[in-house]
């Protein structure tokens, strides 16, 4: 599975980014207005790649689901029934972070689509980044490589607020 | 849980499903695949929210998936293992399905 290193790389990401807050029952979000803006664009990216969803990038987030030779007709089958379905939950859960992004903290309901929309770009991102299971963390050096390490962190960072609340 | 379960030679039955991982005659199992993309905490966090496992079974059920490759996280019949691989999709997870023959 995934690692990353994001702590080790990007030391000033050591706050916590969402925290539980049991008076309100929301998630306080920690992230100052330029890695809001960097989440809003990677977003829109992933909902523009959603209108192609046979596109190599976008396989990670539509694997089949019949693998074995002799089911090829139930997952042709499956594709036609829930291909549309699966695409249109992920648009929701882009659209829902992008409507949540300007506040200062997020419901139940909100921070699960964001853990969900955060790795559904992240599994878009390694596709294109063609990353490996035994791939060590480094610096990153291009703009995917970076969106890549950061969204890893992020996710990191909800899972641990939506298992500690 | 309980599923009914139709077998042509007999009256239909009620299977009882005490532990989806062993000791089940359900004719589906749903199987994660590893891959190098998913975190692990968010694995082990995906299998306890759809399948409600404790901490500690789900942990095992993503080393499993770890170390050997792919495990066995739920068993049915095919429309419940159809919504199982479904869900686990949308969550991100390279799930599939196969007979348990």
């Amino acid at each position: 599975m995934g690692d990353y290193g994001a702590r080790q790389l990007i030391p000033r990401f050591s706050s916590r980014t969402f925290k539980w807050d049991a008076k309100t029952a929301t998630y306080r979000i920690a992230l100052d207005d330029g890695l809001r803006k960097v989440l809003g664009e990677l977003m829109s990216q992933l909902l523009a790649l959603l209108d192609d969803p046979g596109a190599p990038v976008m396989q990670r987030l539509f694997p089949p689901a019949y693998n074995q030779p002799t089911d090829l007709d139930r997952q042709e089958e499956y594709r036609r029934l829930m291909q549309d379905d699966l695409v249109e939950r992920h648009r929701d859960e882009c659209r829902t972070v992008i409507a949540s992004l300007s506040g200062t903290s997020l419901g139940e309901e909100q921070m699960l689509a964001w853990v969900k929309a955060v790795n559904s770009m992240r599994l878009v991102l390694g596709t294109y980044l063609d990353v490996q299971e035994d791939d060590r963390p480094r610096k990153p050096e291009t703009p995917e490589e970076s969106a890549y390490l950061w969204l890893s962190f992020l996710l990191e960072e909800s899972v641990e607020a939506l298992s500690h609340k | 849980m309980t599923y009914p379960l139709k077998l042509a030679s007999s009256a239909p039955v009620e299977v009882v499903e005490t532990d989806s991982l062993v000791g089940t005659n359900l004719p589906w199992k749903v199987i994660v695949w590893n891959d190098p993309v998913n975190l692990m905490s968010y694995v082990t966090f995906v299998l306890q929210k759809l399948f409600g496992y404790s901490k500690e079974r789900a942990e095992k059920l993503m080393l499993d998936v770890h170390h050997k490759g792919k495990a066995v996280v739920s068993h049915g019949p095919r429309e419940k293992a159809e919504m199982d691989v479904f869900r686990l999709h949308e969550h991100g997870l390279w799930a599939t399905m196969e007979h348990d023959s």
